[in-house]
């Protein structure tokens, strides 16, 4: 241990160099990657150059100008004024808001059915274990796409016809049209009423916060459910009511083949929201299930020795500390459901995907409308990872290095 | 809180506490025997108001819904009949429907008399998948057991030789071809998937960015863009005049997803190596392609096996999305069997059929899988 080192190569600048460039690791790695690259470069120019030759030989024109170009094909379901002479641009914005609607109402409700089923897997109550445990693994493995086919032939097959539609609640009907609802006649005091609503759950997000600052000062407990659930109700009720309190209801009627008017559920968009909050939920069920079994059994038995009911052990105890396990796989579960609502396109509701591959059966340019696609669904993916990612770390433990 | 007086040796203290004290306790009655009925549903069914009321509901809902199921799929379900007016008649269930079109959900447009084929690859193909999974058959002559069972299911498949017709890709269909769909993906893209996950791994920037990059964007998108993408821009990739078949472009989809997916499992497998294994391979001077080969690689796979099985079973499901690019895997045919008109009304027992074959795979796969976790886990407490 006491033999003194060799110099370092590059002590003596006049030592001749012993090893060649190519035979040292710097030297390596920068020659692999300029391969690789030229590799993935060379490949890529080629596809290119093939897909441009093809193109020309086809007449295909290339870039996005077809977007400002009038799109002249219908869309069955609109958040907003569409009409078949509007561009294929607004046809695709369309689309994004339809796979928006059913990503955000297919979260929320496979959350719900997620968690419930997984809390009910544990039970104590044989029965409602057995049940979910049935629902869970009869569900999870099937083909979600077989599940959309099945929600929509139900739907349009098994229910009856307009004309006998079954009529569960009075103005409320179904039929293989769809389910039509009796809604309020739009008044402009419905609109104060949503500002009133908005105001609300702005008011209860900003006492969560200070009521949980509070208690961490003080220990008082401030009974946020109930002042929120009061400012969520009353608020609207109070708008309706300041704005004339308009009774006026827009019931369905029969008109011909179909009902008109109220407000309508259409099978299309039935059967896929049916169908990914089935299936996720049966995901999120087990994710659910997994987080509550992490949580050591010590802290259910604490809280229980602490005289607290079982609901509020679930509640303030194993919850959140469960929540540090569900949330990532929770997260990956959302992005899937995005990404499963393209199968939109199969049971014909107009998502982004839909719109986008009748614009590209008329254009012709696949190469332009995938890349809208992936780019969207990206963008998508992306930024609710983000958003989960930073919910994620607001909940970690503190001063935990994971 | 006052110490007991330290005068009191042990016996005198049991004594004490052996004593009756009166009034402090009631008798109450034993509890039930564990073993009994009564005391199983008291404890699991009724131990509170609450739990009786859900145990009631539960029950009222299997009570409204399970009979009539029966009634429906056993009672007066139509087993066998050539005409589909038999079955509008009957109430129950049309297995008829079954009976008559099970060989087109099986094997799509198959040549009918041709159908032992594609039955017989199915079967060498169930036989190879039991046999991948005891662990005591992970041995190199399995990766040669699967490479003949796939070249026989082709040769059987295609035929043109030995006196066998030849069927192109066209033909293919049903079960067979989800099969095939789900396995060659499989098989090919596991070797991508861990030149990506190494690469993601790697030291060098620019291969880390290229296989990141690869990754995410697979993992961003939804498979049915992935497999538009092969299926509308594989042709225009290639030169004027060479084509490519649409199965074999659906593969190229499937093979790039399910890449992407699996490079993730496997870094997970690397990435929970311990660095002293990387520096153990360095001391024993073993260049980067000898220490991943024989040290690394051997770990993260097996510790990997998991959640790769768990890609193979979402995988096996995705399958079904090649209907949207016209193939005819076991959903399609079941779908299309149905577009014969008298036949319409039945889809329940149709998708029900496609369903429990689907659910069959995935529900075994997803139970091996469990078996396996325990298995190594077991294996990681002996060590």
């Amino acid at each position: 241990m006491t033999t003194p080192l060799p110099p370092a190569p590059n002590a003596n600048p006049r030592a001749p160099a012993r090893v060649a460039w190519w035979n040292e690791r710097q030297g390596r790695a920068i020659l692999y990657q300029i391969l690789v690259v030229a590799g993935v470069v060379l490949l890529a120019s080629y596809l290119v150059a093939n897909t441009l030759a093809n193109l020309e030989s086809r007449n295909i024109a290339t870039g996005f100008g077809f977007l400002e170009r009038e799109a002249g094909f219908g869309i069955s379901e609109a958040t907003i004024a569409y009409s078949p002479a509007d561009t294929y641009l607004r046809a695709l914005v369309v689309g994004l808001l339809n796979t928006l609607l059913i990503a955000v109402a297919g979260i929320v409700l496979a959350t719900i059915l997620g968690t419930l089923a997984g809390i009910a897997r544990l039970s104590h109550n044989w029965l409602v274990a057995q049940l979910a445990a049935f629902y869970v693994e009869s569900l999870r493995n099937i083909p979600v796409l077989l599940q959309l086919f099945f929600w929509y032939s139900l739907i349009t097959e098994g229910l009856p016809l307009p004309r006998q539609a079954l009529n569960p609640l009075p103005g409320v009907y179904l039929s293989n049209r769809g389910l039509f609802v009796p809604l309020p006649a739009w008044d402009p005091a419905f609109g104060l009423a949503l500002a009133a609503l908005a105001a609300a759950i702005a008011a209860t997000a900003a006492l969560a916060v200070w009521g949980r600052r509070r208690q961490e000062r003080t220990g008082k407990i401030l009974p946020t459910f109930r002042i929120g659930l009061a400012l969520i109700v009353g608020l609207p009720v109070l708008a309706w009511l300041a704005g004339g309190a308009p009774t006026a209801i827009d019931a369905p009627a029969l008109k011909g083949f179909n009902f008109q008017g109220g407000g309508r559920l259409t099978p299309e968009f039935a059967a896929l929201l049916v169908g990914l909050v089935a299936y996720t939920g049966t995901f999120i069920a087990e994710i659910v299930r997994g987080g509550i079994l992490a949580v050591p059994r010590g802290q259910t038995e604490a809280g229980v020795a602490l005289g607290l009911k079982r609901g509020l052990v679930l509640r303030l105890i194993i919850m959140p500390q469960a929540m540090r396990i569900i949330v990532p796989p929770l997260t990956s579960q959302y992005l899937n459901l995005i990404k499963n609502s393209s199968l939109a396109v199969a049971v014909g509701y107009p998502d982004l995907v839909s719109v986008a591959n009748t614009a590209i059966n008329q254009t012709g340019q696949a190469v332009e409308g995938i890349a809208i696609i992936m780019a969207v669904y990206l963008t998508v993916s992306l930024s609710i990872s983000g958003l989960m990612n930073w919910h994620n770390r607001r909940i970690a433990l503190k001063g935990a290095t994971r | 809180m006052s110490q007991p007086p330290v005068t009191q040796t042990p016996d005198e203290i049991f004594a004490r506490e052996e004593e009756p004290v009166d009034g402090l306790h009631k008798e109450e009655a034993p509890p039930r025997a564990r073993g009994s009925v009564l005391g199983w549903m008291q404890a699991n069914l009724f131990s509170s108001i609450p739990n009786t009321l859900v145990t009631i509901a539960c029950a009222a809902l299997l009570v409204i819904t399970v009979p009539p199921l029966i009634q429906w799929a056993f009672v007066e379900a139509v087993w066998s009949a050539a005409d589909p007016a038999q079955c509008r008649a009957a109430e129950g269930a049309c297995w008829a429907l079954i009976e008559q079109k099970h060989r087109f959900i099986l094997f799509g447009l198959y040549p009918f008399d041709e159908h032992w084929r594609p039955l017989l690859a199915v079967a060498l193909f169930v036989i190879a998948i039991a046999v991948s999974c005891f662990p005591g058959f992970w041995r190199p002559w399995l990766a040669v057991l699967w490479v003949c069972t796939l070249g026989i299911c082709a040769l059987l498949m295609w035929g043109g030789i030995l006196g066998l017709t030849f069927v192109e890709t066209e033909r293919w269909g049903g079960l067979p071809l989800t099969l095939i769909l789900a396995a060659v993906g499989i098989v090919c893209a596991f070797p991508i998937s861990i030149v990506l996950a190494l690469g993601r791994r790697s030291e060098m920037p620019a291969v880390r960015a290229l296989s990141v990059g690869f990754i995410e964007l697979i993992r961003g998108v939804p498979l049915i863009s992935v497999l538009f993408m092969a299926s509308v821009m594989v042709p225009l990739f290639l030169p004027e005049g060479v084509t490519v078949n649409k199965l074999l472009r659906a593969l190229i989809g499937i093979v790039l997803f399910t890449a992407a997916y699996l490079a993730e499992a496997v870094r997970g497998g690397l990435q929970s190596i311990p660095r002293g294994q990387f520096e153990a391979a360095d001391a024993l001077g073993l260049s980067y392609w000898q220490k991943t080969v024989l040290i690394i690689l051997p770990q993260a796979l097996k510790i990997a096996i998991p959640p790769i099985v768990n890609q193979f079973i979402s995988m096996f499901k995705d399958t079904s999305l090649v209907i949207i690019i016209g193939l005819f895997d076991l959903l399609t045919t079941a779908k299309t069997a149905l577009t014969d008109p008298p036949w319409r009304p039945f889809y329940v027992e149709s998708y029900l059929f496609a369903g429990l074959i689907y659910w069959a795979f995935s529900f075994f796969m997803s139970r091996y899988s469990l078996f396996l976790e325990r298995r190594l886990e077991a294996g990681a407490k002996r060590a």
